[in-house]
């Protein structure tokens, strides 16, 4: 029978069924971070419990750690409080930690793949939404509660039902400036934030297979902002050449054996999705975000939507909220937007690729005087590799701030955060209300589209960005 | 877990789709270790100005709904980030069931962990309670009857079986799970074999 690359790994996993298709579901990674496991460790020493399987399980603090110098240790009591918990944690099951001043350090969903710890074919989870991230290499891959992490660490399984398949053909190809960022604004845009509901989304299609797995990450890693809990990209030469030599990338006879089975992890021709759609490579412009939920998307050349156009009620609400809280008025021009601050960063946004395409725009230019503008490396090596190649220093002279990495002004746990009203393009992934600070604005852009707004101190078109 | 109860309360109606789970409780206080005292935090933005005055015309602010057990809302509630921090907030409120026409996955999920009922209902039937949040008046949740009790009516919901057990019993799922110890110790066998690389990597 014709089967989905969903329906394979699913298959591939189920430790015990019941009639009623509840399944307990085998993890083979489990990634862990300081905000959302002590409860977990908490629960488990009260009920005696073990780790069934600490090899399985690789944690970092990045959530709350501060992006400046970190020699004096961490200065907020409750964020240094949860990243000591953490490591006491791990220390007391065996788990391997990065811990804050390890090279390794970064954001969870960029270590994983960064080290091998993330594979092809694998079931891997984490207290975390963007888990969503490692989908890209044809993992199924999903974010969970804090009992969950429980449960895994317990068990090393979930208790699951089965979601539905759903295929996303991105066909043809991107016009210049158009990024993986675009790609999937432009899906959440079309299908709405719960139009993923329920569902698995695997990205299909020519412009997915000529992305890089890096750029296929930053598709997955948004699947759920579409209320997909899980995005899936078919492994393929670009995906078994990175895994190559990774540090826990399969070794020797173990490689040539998982390769093999990595080759096994596609659609088959003619399995059933129970939903499918198609968008057109060459109708994706820029995007931006202008509203307050990551489906307000709207092409850099157009114009804030006016809510009166709108026929439903509660979205038309929404809307009149969303512009109230970003202080736009309907039908003004995006590129007349201003802008105060820059976050370039983030586990959508804060790989090497994401830092080279943006020093490239940026060589030799200075940002313009009204904005505060800064560079959150992804991991500690992504950091390291970007000085290799001396990106650092395009950013500094250009007036950007580099920092220590970390999720950071993502989701504003630690230090760096919009005040009220301040206005940020953003290569993060959500445009929440209050999530990068009280009463802060976000876009949501990507990474060259934050470059050009730096040097414009508007939202602007990174087309017009020589 | 606390075995779910019939509940009857005044419902408190939020007026507004997409409500997210920074918006329920945000990251400021996701620094605790601890899994209760985060009721006071509950929709903190919404409900107190910048000085931490509570703002008046919030619901959830004002008596009977200070006390309610019962939330009504709009459609994909609970969206976005996957912090059960934002149950734990609405347990600690006292919030006990929600009712709205769709959930996001995850806090759907976190909800049976924690002992909330997360109730789905078409649009129509939370427009008809909303009139019972306006008159002040108390509606009636019965599980195990998978029915909501309004002014003479009776408004059936569905709800996997499992997870309605799961409620009624107050189960702990990794109890339940490390019962099936045998199949897990039997599914590791088997990919040690076929997938060596999985749990020993050398």
């Amino acid at each position: 029978m014709s089967k989905t690359l969903y329906d394979k790994i699913w298959d591939d996993h189920l430790v015990h069924q019941q009639p009623d298709g509840t399944t307990l579901l085998y993890v083979d990674r489990h990634l862990i971070h300081e905000v959302t496991s002590p409860q977990a460790f908490e629960s488990l020493k009260m009920n005696k419990r073990k780790v069934r399987r600490p090899e399985l399980a690789l944690a970092v603090p990045d959530h709350n750690v501060p992006t400046t110098d970190r020699s004096k240790g961490i200065t907020d009591k409750e964020s240094k409080l949860q990243v000591d918990t953490l490591r006491d944690n791990c220390k007391e099951f065996g788990i391997q930690l990065f811990d804050v001043n390890d090279k390794r350090q970064g954001i969870v969903h960029i270590i994983g793949p960064e080290q091998g710890f993330t594979q092809p074919g694998t079931v891997i989870v984490c207290g975390d939404s963007h888990t969503a991230t490692h989908g890209a290499f044809g993992s199924l891959a999903f974010g969970i509660g804090t009992s969950e992490v429980e449960h895994v660490l317990a068990t090393q399984t979930l208790i699951q039902k089965k979601s539905k398949n759903f295929r996303i053909n991105v066909n043809g190809s991107l016009p210049a400036g158009v990024t993986a960022k675009d790609v999937i604004l432009k899906i959440i845009g079309t299908i709405g934030t719960a139009g993923g509901t329920g569902y698995v989304i695997e990205f299909s299609g020519e412009v997915i297979r000529k992305l890089s797995v890096e750029q296929r990450m930053t598709v997955c890693n948004m699947t759920i902002e579409a209320g997909a809990r899980a995005g899936l990209i078919a492994p393929d030469e670009k995906t078994f050449e990175y895994f190559k030599n990774r540090p826990m990338s399969p070794k020797k006879n173990n490689w040539e054996k998982a390769l093999t089975y990595w080759k096994t992890l596609y659609s088959d021709d003619g399995s059933r999705f129970d939903k499918e759609i198609n968008i057109e490579g060459k109708d994706i412009e820029p995007l931006v975000t202008w509203g307050t939920s990551p489906q307000d998307v709207s092409p850099i050349t157009g114009r804030v939507p006016d809510p009166e156009l709108e026929t439903d009620k509660e979205r038309k609400t929404a809307m009149y909220r969303s512009l109230k809280y970003m202080g736009l008025k309907p039908n003004m021009k995006i590129s007349d937007i201003k802008i105060d601050t820059i976050f370039i960063g983030s586990c959508t946004n804060g790989r090497i690729e994401d830092l080279r395409v943006a020093a490239e725009l940026l060589k030799g230019k200075k940002i313009s005087k009204y904005v505060t503008a800064m560079v959150v490396p992804g991991s500690g090596l992504v950091k390291k590799q970007a000085e290799n190649e001396g990106l650092d220093k395009i950013f500094i002279e250009a007036g950007f701030q580099w920092r220590e990495p970390g999720c950071s002004m993502c989701l504003a746990m630690n230090d760096d955060k919009l005040k009220s009203k301040e206005r940020c393009a953003s290569t993060s992934n959500r445009n929440f209300e209050g999530r990068q600070g009280r009463g802060g604005r976000t876009h949501l852009v990507s990474p060259g589209m934050a470059v050009a707004a730096a040097i414009q101190g508007r939202l602007s078109d990174v087309r017009e960005i020589n | 877990m606390e075995k779910f109860k019939n509940i009857k309360s005044i419902p408190a109606y939020l007026a507004l789709m997409n409500i997210d789970t920074d918006m329920i409780i945000p990251k400021q206080f996701l620094k605790t270790i601890k899994r209760t005292g985060l009721g006071k935090s509950l929709f903190y933005e919404m409900r107190y100005d910048e000085n931490g005055k509570k703002i008046k015309e919030f619901i959830l602010n004002n008596e009977p709904y200070s006390s309610s057990k019962i939330l009504l809302t709009g459609k994909n509630f609970g969206c976005g980030s996957s912090r059960e921090h934002a149950p734990w907030a609405l347990l600690d409120f006292g919030i006990k069931c929600v009712i709205s026409p769709s959930y996001a996955d995850i806090f759907y999920n976190n909800c049976f962990n924690n002992g909330i009922l997360p109730i789905i209902i078409d649009e129509k039937i939370i427009q008809e309670l909303q009139e019972y949040c306006k008159r002040k008046e108390i509606i009636e949740i019965n599980l195990n009857k998978q029915s909501i009790l309004y002014g003479n009516k009776v408004i059936k919901f569905n709800l996997d079986p499992a997870k309605k057990k799961r409620l009624l019993e107050g189960l702990d799922d990794i109890g339940i799970s490390l019962e099936k110890n045998t199949s897990i110790d039997e599914y590791e066998k088997k990919i040690t074999i076929n997938k060596p690389w999985i749990i020993k990597n050398d």
